[in-house]
């Protein structure tokens, strides 16, 4: 008697259970579901982006902005780590159809991993196309079609300068690379640290070999096809000089002591605050320069890594990340991440984008205006936009980037090897990049 | 009592080994397995039978190509898989040496007659528990060049420390040693009862020989424990062969590659989105651990048998 009951007891346990994960399942789906067909004919999608806090801040006025002028439409923000971590995320999220409806992430190479032609909706038709630049519309297109619209404006890899310490030295912006290794002595004569390295923040340290891309291309305009087909490498000149340039500054001791323990937050200290008076980096550090020091935000200036020949020296330019929609978007909720993708690029996301994250560089939409009140870094970029004298970086005009490339520089710039073999080095990592992506000519 | 215990002991043994020669009937009705084993093949046996498929492909998760063994031949042609491999063993039969060590000589304090022997104990073991993040984390601070807990100690004695995470030649050996203060606490634990079974009968044996404290130590007590020792070398081995989380917590590998082991390779590998490759580097990983383990494994249980 009493086994049986036991059992009866367990089986009734059971049935619950099923029923208890259907009811789940159910529920589940009914969300996703009805909010489609709302008797109130609101629209609700996701939006997904970074985590990191300032971006966090920006993207929620974004959102606001414009469900304040589209009252029919809800915008639900997601989040994820950055790096390589958010790039696995993104990957997986595409391949298993679970990405949100809108999505911010990088153009250029990574984007190509992405396999766009499959799982991206192409947005060439949208109106705000017309309006992009060239270079953009480049890093977010495929043989087949558009899929990307900004967000956020340019910024430039290139050497961040604290002026007070240029002016109180009698330093002028140096042309060529001979003439920033002597004024870079005389600031370490001066006691200061003439050229700022922060290892501990390891992808800091490939800006030597990045920023100095646009000086490649001036000197070997065809360098990203042949790159791309496997013909060119990092191994030879031009493209060696990035790191011959690195381990050359090590072995003339101008980096700050720290320079293998020291962060980037470190690094922006230093820079900020005139202990340091060079620092190789994105211009994006505008944002923490505002928001850490905005005393001092106006003393800091840049120029390119200069090339060997005065003539060759070129701004290298990165493009602002991107938002996407993916394929498994649809109906009303396409059109209404469309309707967002456009607002944002329109006057009034223009606005809230100028407003809420300080511009590292100019816009790459026309309808998007640098405001009177930038930043001086930025206001030094101008010049290289108005006459052309920049080059979109390496990322964005060719899909192989090699994933070790912070190590390997942080081992030039540590004197741990060579330029030359860490350029060796470089092209083996490369190579396995471009046969994942299947691309001819690699096998 | 204790001779009943014993032979119960023996005949379970038996029972154990029995199935081998004659099937028994099994006591419970096959669907008592059933929740064990849908387990066990949906999160066991279908991952590793896929990984070694997916080892063959070039995978970027939205479609696979199959290419045979090319994975394996790029993994081990992979410029820093040499010095990973060194890095690996020497962090591995570093730490298990260390281990073997000072959780002997730890043991033999924690089982003399000290004051305060519970207290002792529990803050040996007490690194154990915490969390190997935490510890990593920890001690990546304190260990900062300029303003480190450890480097700022030095300095008031006039000594000024070295780069411990950051000079290329010391990264891993400062891992190494977190590590060991980590994990010998398990060391000693397995010492500690090794060492209090050994009976009394034979050292009164030897004092009416007139044996020294040394002749103790080597011809009693290394012989006796040795059952615990082969556990703490195959345990840490084993951890240090395939260690990663406490020297991706520490170090990441770096600075450059000079902190790399075979599992820090693999998972870069993957962050990058080789995700053939790196499923290979673990297929590799799986076969290298076996075969040092297991003949190791097997030397060590031998003569232990022999004894």
């Amino acid at each position: 008697m009493f086994p049986s009951r036991a059992r009866r007891a367990l089986r009734a346990g059971a049935v619950l259970a099923v029923a208890a994960l259907t009811a789940s399942a159910c529920s589940v789906g009914s969300i996703g579901s009805g909010s489609d067909s709302s008797g109130s004919g609101t629209t609700t999608i996701t939006y997904l982006t970074g985590n990191d806090q300032t971006n966090v801040a920006f993207q929620t006025a974004l959102i606001d902005g414009f469900m304040k002028a589209n009252p029919d439409i809800k915008i639900n923000l997601e989040t994820q780590p950055g790096g390589t971590e958010g790039d696995n995320l993104t990957k997986t999220k595409l391949s298993t159809g679970e990405m949100d409806d809108v999505f911010n992430y990088n153009d250029g190479s990574l984007f190509q991993a992405l396999n766009p032609d499959n799982t991206l909706t192409p947005l060439g038709d949208q109106p705000w196309v017309s309006q992009l630049t060239d270079q953009f519309k480049a890093t977010v297109s495929t043989s087949k079609g558009l899929y990307g619209a900004p967000l956020g404006s340019s910024q430039a890899g290139a050497v961040l300068y604290n002026k007070k310490v240029y002016s109180q030295l009698g330093l002028s912006v140096p042309k060529d690379w001979a003439t920033l290794m002597s004024n870079s002595e005389k600031i370490k004569a001066a006691g200061k640290t003439a050229i700022i390295q922060t290892y501990g923040t390891d992808w800091t340290a490939q800006l030597f070999v990045l920023g100095d891309y646009g000086n490649v291309a001036a000197q070997q305009p065809d360098f990203a096809t042949l790159y791309t087909e496997n013909k060119v490498h990092y191994s030879d000149q031009p493209a060696l000089q990035g790191f011959l340039n690195q381990q050359n500054a090590h072995q003339a001791g101008l980096f700050n002591k720290n320079y293998a323990s020291a962060t980037y937050d470190d690094g922006i200290k230093m820079l900020a605050t005139g202990m340091g008076a060079q620092y190789p980096m994105l211009t994006g550090a505008v944002s923490a320069l505002q928001a850490n020091y905005p005393d001092d935000v106006n003393d800091i200036g840049v120029f390119p890594l200069p090339a060997q020949k005065a003539s060759d020296t070129k701004l290298t330019v990165w493009q602002p990340n991107a938002l996407y929609i993916p394929k498994t978007t649809t109906g009303a909720k396409l059109d209404a991440a469309k309707k967002f993708v456009a607002w944002v690029n329109g006057t009034e996301g223009c606005a809230v984008q100028s407003e809420k994250s300080p511009p590292s560089g100019p816009y790459v939409i026309s309808s998007c205006k640098l405001p009177s009140d930038a930043p001086t870094l930025v206001k030094d970029l101008q010049p290289y936009f108005d006459s052309k004298d920049f080059v979109s970086a390496l990322e964005f005009s060719s899909p192989i980037k090699g994933p070790s490339l912070p190590n390997i520089t942080v081992q030039v710039g540590s004197g741990i090897s060579t330029a030359a073999q860490g350029a060796k080095l470089y092209d083996e990592d490369v190579k396995k990049q471009a046969q994942q992506l299947g691309l001819p000519g690699w096998s | 009592m204790a001779t009943t215990v014993a032979r119960g002991v023996e005949t379970t043994g038996v029972v154990a080994s029995a199935p081998r020669a004659r099937r028994r009937k099994s006591p419970y009705p096959l669907w008592f397995y059933l929740p064990a084993g849908v387990l066990f093949v949906v999160l066991f046996a279908i991952p590793t039978f896929a990984s070694f498929y997916f080892s063959l492909t070039r995978w970027t998760l939205f479609k696979t190509e199959f290419i045979g063994l090319d994975n394996f031949v790029q993994f081990f042609s992979e410029p820093m898989l040499v010095s990973a491999f060194g890095h690996a063993f020497i962090y591995g039969f570093l730490t298990s040496a260390a281990k073997v060590v000072l959780g002997l000589l730890l043991g033999l304090l924690l089982t003399s007659s000290i004051v305060g022997r519970g207290y002792l104990r529990a803050v040996i073991f007490f690194p154990v528990l915490v969390s190997t993040i935490g510890v990593g984390v920890t001690f990546k601070i304190m260990m900062k060049p300029d303003t480190g807990l450890i480097n700022t100690t030095l300095s008031w004695f006039g000594v000024s420390g070295p780069g411990w995470l950051t000079d290329p030649s010391l990264a891993l050996y400062s891992v190494a040693a977190v590590d060991i203060w980590k994990g010998v606490g398990i060391a000693t634990l397995i010492y500690i009862a090794g060492l209090v079974a050994i009976p009394q009968e034979y050292f009164e044996a030897a004092r009416v020989d007139g044996a020294s404290g040394w002749r103790n130590f080597w011809n009693i007590t290394v012989p006796l424990v040795q059952p615990a020792t082969n556990t703490v070398i195959l345990l840490s081995l084993i951890g240090g062969l395939r260690s990663f989380d406490l020297i991706w917590a520490m170090t990441n590998g770096g600075p450059g590659f000079t902190s790399d082991v075979i599992a820090s390779v693999i998972y870069k590998q993957y962050q990058a989105g080789f995700y053939g490759l790196s499923t290979a580097g673990n297929v590799v990983l799986f076969v290298v651990v076996t075969a040092i383990v297991v003949p190791i494994s097997y030397l060590l249980t031998r003569r232990e048998v022999n004894r």
